[in-house]
């Protein structure tokens, strides 16, 4: 205090500077999901992201139904993308019980596993659009989505929610003609997408928000245990369709796409690659299919495991790789089912990108992180 | 170790000997070869302290004591090249009154393991009635090795109970924060009305 100045007029230090602001849990910027951040004015000094809002304990009623009845619900953490969410625990089911899938089946699971990407990563894709305030690009993705769900509609009989795989096959055959209707779509689908290039991807509005914002270096990207489209974005070449092929992976051509940068950008630009790259798959599905021939092998009622065993089964879904690990006992149950999902280990980085960015690019590196609030609650 | 990965039991770590060992002689099953080599490393360098539990196409189970699961992790993090984990799951069996924590561990860095799954497991005791913290159920944690398994840290303390000592944040993750009931996925919390 200055002693030479009246006692009215002394000045005095501000010495709280740190706000704490609670973003969600029902926030349209972070889904059903609180972030809670520390600002410095306008620059976030930390954050603690505080998951399950929507946990609702898939593991735990998964012990208390079979290998059969636990299939539609354990589709449930994402219903867009239930096919690849259903597909580790299938893969898994059949080691343990010891079928093998005909030929055909493994082409449909293929192709269905394909389409659900594409609607998923166009979902998320239209979210990313509105958080950027980027109008358009919320509705041509909604509106593009119709054209594939349709085509799930016709293969499965449901929009979402399909229920489709099971251990041993598929559930249905697929319509006839399918195969032509599917590559005329695709077709089409794939012209629609390239298009996003010019109004999102080029946008120099768009460049300037996510440029440079939430950089994730190569070794930390590795070292956090990241996966899915926030690794080939930080530049590391790895994708479960190339290095560990389930199914009938090994005999697709494959092309993983890799960016170096490792900001929003490149985040958000992998997923809109990768969907190019499954319009590519599901046209040499198409095209290798067997035309004819059994999608589904006839199973016991209640079907039971031997003995004590454990198996982990992975798959690469729209975010990253999706593992389930299984144990079974001699009983018609589950003994135990994990679910380690993409989500929840891309949610450890989110702290170490938003660390000294401005409040306002939150939204853009958040949502770049492909995250899906419902999948890492389980 | 017997060698028949398709019928086996997952033994317990104590040293019994199991009736399977006695019933299987004459089956042997050619082991791949690049995961026999991993189990063999593991098995030349800590002897009689490890396990190896099966070894099947790109996965390899390793069973570890609670004392010398810090030291084998950092063996494998820095020569065999297993840079992070998948996920982190507790299994509860009320029988053997254990806890057991599996490290599911894989490999960004090198190319020879991209395929696979080195499956780290331990076990940790079990209380009848739990006091999240306070009881006997610690394990050493593995954050300081593989910083990846912060999250799933938390997700088993809060869902079975175990303290991971040396974990720097062992709050909730996903359950409320005033839960007071059970850890939720024992076995002997029980679902309504099944």
């Amino acid at each position: 205090m200055n002693p030479e100045l009246p006692p009215g007029l002394a000045l005095q230090k501000v010495d709280e500077r740190i706000m704490t602001l609670n973003v969600g849990p029902q926030h349209p910027g972070s889904g059903h999901m609180r972030i809670i951040v520390q600002i410095d004015g306008d620059f976030i000094v930390a954050c603690d992201p505080d998951p399950g809002y929507v946990h609702r304990g898939e593991e735990k009623m998964a012990e208390y139904r079979n290998y059969i009845t636990n299939i539609p619900h354990l589709e449930r953490p994402v219903i867009h993308d239930s096919c690849n969410v259903l597909y580790p625990y299938v893969l898994g089911v059949e080691e343990i019980l010891g079928i093998e899938v005909p030929e055909r089946a493994k082409y449909v699971r293929v192709i269905a596993s394909e389409l659900n990407r594409c609607i998923y990563t166009m979902y998320w894709l239209a979210i990313y659009g509105i958080f950027l305030g980027h109008s358009t690009m919320f509705m041509w993705p909604a509106g593009d989505r119709e054209l594939l769900i349709d085509l799930m509609e016709k293969m499965t009989g449901a929009r979402v929610t399909h229920a489709h795989f099971v251990p041993g096959g598929v559930r249905n055959d697929l319509p006839p003609n399918f195969e032509d209707v599917c590559l005329r779509q695709v077709n089409y689908f794939e012209k629609r997408i390239k298009e996003y290039a010019a109004i999102f991807y080029d946008n120099p509005i768009l460049i300037a928000r996510t440029k440079d914002t939430g950089i994730l270096s190569r070794q930390d990207a590795i070292r956090l245990g990241t996966t899915g489209s926030v690794l080939r974005a930080s530049g590391v070449d790895y994708d479960l369709r190339k290095k560990e092929p389930y199914d009938v992976y090994e005999e697709l051509d494959v092309h993983t796409n890799v960016m170096k940068e490792g900001d929003s950008y490149a985040r958000s630009k992998v997923p809109w690659l990768d969907m190019l790259e499954s319009c590519a798959i599901i046209r040499q599905a198409l095209q290798k299919m067997p035309k004819s021939g059994s999608v589904r092998v006839k199973l016991k009622p209640n079907p039971k495991g031997k003995g004590l065993n454990s198996v982990y089964k992975r798959v690469e879904s729209g975010r990253g790789s999706l593992g389930c690990y299984i144990v079974s006992d001699a009983k018609p149950e589950p003994y135990r089912v994990k679910m380690s999902v993409g989500s929840f280990r891309n949610l450890i980085a989110l702290p170490y990108l938003l660390k000294g960015e401005k409040l306002g690019n939150m939204p853009s590196v958040y949502w770049s992180l492909n995250y899906w609030p419902v999948e890492a609650d389980r | 170790m017997s060698s028949d990965s398709e019928n086996e039991q997952i033994e317990t770590t104590s040293d019994v000997e199991p009736a399977s060992k006695t019933s299987q002689v004459a089956k042997e099953i050619e082991l791949p070869k690049f995961e026999k080599g991993l189990a063999d490393k593991i098995v030349e360098k800590f002897g009689s302290k490890t396990k190896v539990a099966f070894v099947k196409p790109d996965r390899v189970r390793i069973d570890v004591g609670r004392d010398d699961i810090k030291e084998v992790a950092e063996f494998l993090r820095d020569v065999l090249n297993f840079d992070h984990a998948e996920s982190v799951s507790g299994v509860d069996y009320p029988q053997d009154k254990e806890i057991e924590v599996v490290y599911h561990l894989g490999s960004y860095t090198d190319p020879s393991l991209a395929r696979q799954i080195l499956v780290l497991t331990t076990r940790a005791q079990r209380e009848e009635n739990p006091i999240p913290g306070n009881d006997a159920t610690k394990l050493p944690s593995l954050r300081e090795v593989f910083y990846s398994v912060e999250f799933h840290e938390r997700e088993v303390f809060e869902m079975f109970g175990v303290y991971f000592q040396g974990h720097p944040d062992n709050r909730r993750l996903l359950l409320p924060e005033d839960w007071a009931d059970l850890p939720p996925l024992r076995k002997d919390f029980a679902i309504k009305g099944r």
